[in-house]
C-alpha cells in the first residue's frame, strides 16, 4: 500500500522527510552569505517569509534543498543555510525533478523567476506540473527581466517599453497561473512579496501538498518595473483590485465585501458583480478542490492584464493526483516483489550461453 | 539453455534426416547478408541466425544496416534493411568486407548489394518477389534474373514466398499473414546450408508468439520448411561446416552480446560495483534509444530511469540524481549531446559525478541517424562554453561496453567530474561473442560521501568546505542532502577555492580554471599497449573506438603480406596514456584511420608535434579490412623508400 493512500493527504508532502531534534527559529535558515539584492527588492520580503515559515514545518534542516536556475531570484539558495543549487538559465525544475525523484527523504523546492520559468525554461515547467513531481516551485514574477537589466518578460504587460523594446513590445504575456491549470498543475496559488502574512499561509500550503505546487509570488523589481503591482499593494486601490480566495467560502472583496464573482449562467464565464440581496446566495462558492480545473481556470482569467484589476490571491487550485516520485518508487518496489532483488551474476549471463572448457 | 562448444549438439533432430549424397564442404569463415524490405523482418532473421551461431561457438561479428523510416515504401531502393553476419572456426573482428551469400527478398534488396559482392557469391533470391512492377520500381529495365547479368555470381531462384505460403496452408492463415513467415522459410534454409543448431530458434518463436500459439507453430512450421527445402532441393547441392572456434576463446561461459545492450549490463554492475543506486535521465533518439528501453527492464537492481520532456532536462534529472548521491547517467546521440553541452559545463564546474553516454551516428545536425560515424570526439572534448575539460572513453568493440561503462563510473566517481563514453552506431547495433565476467572480476567503484566538517575555522569551529580537495586526485568531497552539519550551496558561479562560496576574484578564477584542468589531466589512466610482434617495425597505426576490428584485421593481413606494422588502440582520450607520446615518437610514420575527418590526428599533432596522417571514412559503415590493409601498406611502403633515400 502507499503513502498516499495510507496517510491523509496532509501529511504524504512531507511524511518521508525526517524532522528536526531541535527546535527551529528563522535564524537557522539564514547562511552565512551576505545577501546581494538590490536594496528594496521585493526578494527580501519572501526570503524572510520563507525563513520565518520554515522552522514550524519542523523537517530537519540537511534534507531540506532549494534548487534554482539563473535570474535575481535564482540567487535565493545561497542565502539559505540548508542544501542547494543555483543552476543554469530554466532547468531548475528538470534538475530538481531527478533529485526529488531519487530522494523521497528530502523536501525540494524550486525558485525560479518569469523569465526563467516561463521563457527559457517553459518547457521543464509544464512537464513538472503535469507529472506532480514533489517539487515546489515559487516563481517571483516581477514582469521584468532585472538581472540582464530591464528587457520586457513572457509576463510583461503589450506595449512595454523596455531598452529591447523601445516601440513598445508586441507580445501577448502568459498568464503564468492559466499556463499551470493547462499543464495539469495540481496545485496553484498567487500571493504577494509585500505580504507576508498572506504569503505565509500559502507556502504552508504549498508545503503540505503532496506533488507538484506553483506559487506565483507578484514581487516588485524597484529598479527595472518599481510599482508594478502598485495597483494590489495601495490600501485604497487594492480593495478593489485584489480577490482573496478561501476554500468553501463565497467569493467576496471590495469595501464591506461589496463585489463579488458570479458564474453567468448562459456563458458559464465569471464576472465580476456588485452583492444585491438577489444574487448573494448565488455568489460563486470558491472549491479550491474541484476535480474540474474549469473554475479555477476561469478565475485565473478574470484580472486585466494591464491594469491588474480583479485579480485572485490564495489558492486558486489543490487537487490530489497519484505523485510521480511515489508511484516510481512503487514501480522499483513492484520489480522487487515480481522478480525478487537484482542478481548481477544472472542477469550478465542471461538465458543462452555456451561454455568453452580449456 | 547451454550448450558445450566441445560437444556441439548440432542441428539435433532435423540434422539427423540429412539426405545422404549431399555434399558437404569445410569453410573456415562465411559472410552472410541477408536483406530485404524493412517490414520484411530482416533484423530479426540476422539476429536469430547469429544467436544459432553464437551458441554453436563459431566466433562472429555482425553489422545490422537499416534506414531511418520505421517503413520505407515498400520495395525501394531507399527501404532495403540488411543484416550482415560474419562467423568463423578462428577469432575474426569484423563483420567482413565481402558477403559470401546475399539473401536478397526482392529486387530492391538484389540491386542495393550486389555491388558489394565478390565473384562467385551466391545468391538467395526470391522469385516471387520479380514482379514487372517491383523490377520497375528500382529501375530494372530487364529481369536480372533472367539475362546474364548475375554470371559471375552462384544464383539461387527460390520462390520463397509461394514455398512458404504453401507450406501454412494447413494452418488457416489468410495469404498475407502466411506470407510474413517467409523470412522464417529464408531462416531455415541458411540454417540448413550452415548446420546452425535449431532449438533456439525453435524456443523463441513459441516465446514470442506465446499469446498467438497458431501465428508461432506457423512461424516453426515454415522455418522447418525452410530447412527441408535445402535439405530435398537439388539446387542447393552443397552444405556447409565451419567448426566452432574453439581456439579462439578463452575457458570461460560465453554470450552473445550487442554493444547497447553490453553498455546497458556495464551500468548496472556499476551501480552494484559502487553501492548507488543508478538514475538514469534521458530522452529517446537513434540509435541510443536501446539503453533506455534496457534499463528501463531493470528497477530491481535500484535502477530509475526517467524519459525528460527533452535533451536538457535528462541529463537535467541526472544532474540533480547526482547531487543528491546516485550514480547518475544521461544516454543520448550527437545532436543531443549538442542540447546537454550547458549542463555538462554546469557538472564541470560543480564537480559531480555524472555519465554521458554519446552512441554517436552520423552528422551534422539529424545527419544519418541509423548510420555510424565517430566524428563527435571533438564535441566531446571541446564543445563547451569556457575552460570545461571532460575525460572521454572509448570502447572498442560490442563486448569491450561493459568494460568501458566500469572505467568511465569509476572516473567519474573517483573524481567527481562529468565523463564522456563515446560508443557508436555500429558498436551499439553490431554484436559478438562476450565472455561473461565473474562477478569477483568487476572492480570495486565504492565511493565514500563526506560525513564530517572538514576544514576548522579561524575561530575554531569545525565547518565544511564544498570545494576542499583530496591532494592526490584534485576531487572535491562529495556531500550529499541529508548529511547533518555539511549543508552548502553549488552553482555555475565561479567558486572559490576551499569554501566554494562566489567568487569573481581575477587570481581564484585562473586557479580554479588551472585546477579543474589539472584535475582531469591527472585522471590516471592505463597505459597504452602497443602490439609490434618482433619490435622492428617504423609504421604505427593508431586508431580508437569502434575501429578496432577493422584496423586489426587489417594489420594481420599486411602481416600476412610480409610487412611489419605496429597497432595501438586508444580507449581514454582524455588524458591520453601518460606514454602516448613515447609511442608515437618511437615511429617512423603513424597512421590514424578514423570515421570522420582526423579529429583524433588533430589532437595527436597538437599535442605531440608528430606529422600523424589521418586516412578517413565518412560513409556511415565501418572500414573494409581490405581496403586498410591497402592504405597500411602503402603508407609503411612509402616509409621504407624515403628510409632507403638516406
Amino acid at each position: 500500500m502507499s503513502e498516499t493512500t495510507a496517510l491523509p493527504a496532509s501529511l504524504s508532502a512531507l511524511s518521508l522527510v525526517p524532522k528536526s531534534a531541535t527546535r527551529q527559529t528563522a535564524k537557522d535558515f539564514k547562511s552565512d552569505q551576505e545577501v546581494r539584492w538590490c536594496p528594496g527588492c521585493g526578494d527580501y520580503a519572501i526570503l524572510a517569509a520563507v525563513q520565518g515559515f520554515l522552522p514550524e514545518l519542523g523537517l530537519a534542516r540537511e534534507n531540506v534543498v532549494w534548487i534554482s536556475g539563473i535570474g535575481c531570484s535564482s540567487r535565493f539558495p545561497y542565502y539559505m543555510n540548508t542544501y542547494g543549487m543555483h543552476s543554469i538559465h530554466g532547468r531548475a525544475p528538470a534538475i530538481a525533478t531527478g533529485l526529488a525523484t531519487s530522494r523521497r527523504d528530502l523536501s525540494v523546492w524550486v525558485v525560479t523567476g518569469d523569465g526563467d520559468a516561463l521563457s527559457i525554461g517553459g518547457n521543464h515547467l509544464i512537464h513538472a506540473l503535469r507529472r506532480n513531481v514533489n517539487l515546489k516551485i515559487l516563481l517571483f514574477n516581477n514582469r521584468i527581466y532585472g538581472l540582464t537589466k530591464g528587457q520586457y518578460s513572457p509576463t510583461s504587460e503589450v506595449g512595454k517599453i523596455t531598452k529591447s523594446t523601445p516601440m513598445g513590445s508586441l507580445d501577448a504575456p502568459f498568464n503564468p497561473l492559466s499556463l499551470a491549470i493547462g499543464a495539469e498543475a495540481t496545485f496553484v496559488a498567487r500571493t504577494l512579496d509585500s505580504d507576508r502574512k498572506h504569503l505565509t499561509s500559502v507556502l504552508r500550503q504549498a508545503a503540505a501538498h503532496p506533488g507538484t505546487a506553483l506559487v506565483e509570488i507578484y514581487q516588485n523589481c524597484n529598479i527595472f518595473n518599481d510599482g508594478a503591482f502598485d495597483a494590489l499593494k495601495d490600501r485604497d486601490s487594492a480593495q478593489e483590485a485584489l480577490i482573496p480566495l478561501e476554500h468553501g467560502r463565497p467569493i467576496r472583496f471590495g469595501a464591506d465585501g461589496g463585489r463579488g464573482v458570479l458564474r453567468d449562467p448562459a456563458t458559464g464565464e465569471l464576472r465580476v458583480v456588485d452583492v444585491t440581496p438577489d444574487n448573494e446566495a448565488a455568489l460563486l462558492v470558491h472549491d479550491a478542490h474541484a476535480a474540474s480545473p474549469a473554475t479555477a481556470f476561469a478565475l485565473s482569467r478574470i484580472a486585466d492584464p494591464d491594469t491588474l484589476h480583479h485579480t485572485p490571491i490564495g489558492v486558486l487550485r489543490d487537487v490530489e493526483r497519484p505523485v510521480y516520485d511515489t508511484q516510481m518508487s512503487q514501480q522499483l518496489d513492484t520489480a522487487v516483489e515480481q522478480h525478487g532483488r537484482g542478481d548481477l551474476s544472472s542477469l550478465l549471463a542471461g538465458n543462452d550461453t555456451w561454455t568453452v572448457v580449456g | 539453455m547451454t550448450s558445450q562448444v566441445d560437444s556441439p549438439a548440432g542441428p539435433a533432430a532435423l540434422g539427423e534426416q540429412r539426405v545422404p549424397g549431399k555434399e558437404i564442404k569445410r569453410l573456415d569463415r562465411v559472410v552472410i547478408r541477408f536483406a530485404g524490405d524493412s517490414g520484411d523482418g530482416m533484423q530479426l532473421t540476422g539476429d536469430r541466425f547469429t544467436s544459432e551461431t553464437a551458441s554453436f561457438g563459431n566466433d562472429l561479428s555482425t553489422l545490422p544496416n537499416f534506414p531511418a523510416e520505421i517503413r520505407a515504401p515498400a520495395g525501394t531502393l531507399p527501404g532495403v534493411s540488411s543484416f550482415q553476419l560474419h562467423f568463423a572456426d578462428h577469432d575474426i573482428l569484423t563483420p567482413g568486407d565481402e558477403p559470401d551469400v546475399l539473401v536478397a527478398m526482392n529486387p530492391a534488396a538484389l540491386k542495393a548489394n550486389v555491388g558489394d559482392l565478390p565473384r562467385g557469391a551466391e545468391i538467395i533470391v526470391n522469385t516471387d518477389e520479380f514482379t514487372k512492377r517491383a523490377l520497375a520500381k528500382v529501375g530494372y529495365a530487364a529481369d536480372p534474373l533472367g539475362d546474364d547479368s548475375l554470371a559471375a555470381y552462384r544464383v539461387h531462384p527460390v520462390p520463397l514466398t509461394t514455398l512458404t505460403v504453401e507450406a501454412l496452408k494447413e494452418f488457416g492463415l489468410s495469404r498475407k499473414e502466411s506470407e510474413r513467415s517467409k523470412n522464417m522459410f529464408a531462416l531455415g534454409l541458411l540454417s540448413w546450408m550452415y548446420h546452425r543448431p535449431t532449438g533456439g530458434t525453435e524456443s523463441f518463436l513459441r516465446t514470442k508468439f506465446a499469446k498467438n500459439p497458431k501465428v508461432a507453430e506457423a512461424n516453426v512450421a515454415a522455418f522447418h520448411a525452410g530447412w527441408n527445402f535445402g535439405e530435398t532441393t537439388e539446387d542447393f547441392a552443397v552444405a556447409y561446416e565451419i567448426a566452432p572456434a574453439t581456439a579462439a576463446f578463452p575457458p570461460g561461459t560465453y554470450r552473445n552480446i550487442s554493444g547497447n545492450l553490453a553498455l546497458s549490463y556495464g551500468l548496472i554492475a556499476a551501480g552494484v560495483q559502487a553501492k548507488l543506486p543508478l538514475y538514469l535521465g534521458s530522452y529517446p533518439i537513434t540509435p541510443a534509444s536501446d539503453i533506455l528501453h534496457e534499463l528501463s527492464r531493470h528497477k530491481n537492481f535500484d535502477v530509475r530511469t526517467f524519459q525528460a520532456e527533452d535533451e536538457i532536462a535528462g541529463i537535467g534529472a541526472a544532474l540533480g540524481a547526482a547531487f543528491g548521491g546516485a550514480l547518475a547517467v544521461t544516454t543520448t546521440s550527437g545532436p543531443g549531446v549538442a542540447l546537454k553541452s550547458e549542463t555538462i559545463g554546469l557538472a564541470v564546474s560543480q564537480e559531480l559525478p555524472l555519465l554521458i553516454v554519446d552512441i554517436q551516428r552520423g552528422g551534422p545536425s539529424t545527419g544519418l541517424p541509423t548510420k555510424t560515424e565517430q566524428a563527435d570526439l571533438l564535441q566531446a572534448m571541446y564543445g563547451r562554453n569556457g575552460e570545461a575539460p571532460v575525460p572521454i572513453v572509448a570502447p572498442a568493440t560490442p563486448g569491450d561496453c561493459f568494460t568501458a561503462a566500469l572505467e568511465a563510473a569509476r572516473i567519474a566517481l573517483t573524481y567527481r567530474t562529468p565523463v564522456f563514453l563515446l560508443s557508436d552506431g555500429y558498436l551499439a547495433n553490431g554484436s559478438e561473442p562476450w565472455r561473461v565476467p565473474e562477478a569477483a572480476e568487476l572492480p570495486d567503484l565504492t565511493v565514500e560521501f563526506a560525513t564530517a566538517p572538514n576544514h576548522e575555522a579561524a575561530d575554531g569551529t569545525a565547518e565544511f568546505w564544498p570545494y576542499l580537495r583530496d591532494p592526490h586526485t584534485l576531487a572535491r568531497p562529495w556531500a550529499v542532502p541529508g548529511t547533518p552539519g555539511l549543508e552548502h550551496r553549488i552553482g555555475g558561479i565561479e567558486k572559490q577555492d576551499g569554501t566554494g562560496n562566489i567568487s569573481y576574484d581575477p587570481a581564484n578564477h585562473d586557479l580554479m580554471v588551472r585546477t579543474r584542468q589539472a584535475k582531469i589531466d591527472g585522471i590516471a589512466v592505463p597505459d597504452l599497449e602497443v602490439d609490434d610482434p618482433d619490435g622492428a617495425a617504423r609504421t604505427l597505426v593508431v586508431g580508437w573506438g569502434s575501429t578496432y576490428g577493422p584496423i586489426t584485421a587489417a594489420v594481420r593481413r599486411v602481416r600476412k603480406g610480409g610487412h611489419r606494422v605496429a597497432q595501438a588502440h586508444l580507449r581514454n582520450l582524455n588524458p591520453f596514456p601518460a606514454n602516448l607520446e613515447h609511442v608515437l615518437k618511437s615511429y617512423d610514420k603513424v597512421i590514424v584511420p578514423e570515421m570522420n575527418l582526423g579529429q583524433l590526428a588533430h589532437l595527436l599533432r597538437a599535442k605531440y608535434l608528430v606529422d600523424a596522417r589521418s586516412y578517413n571514412q565518412v560513409t556511415g559503415l565501418p572500414f573494409k579490412a581490405e581496403q586498410l590493409a591497402d592504405v597500411i601498406v602503402a603508407i609503411t611502403a612509402e616509409a621504407t623508400e624515403e628510409n632507403a633515400d638516406v
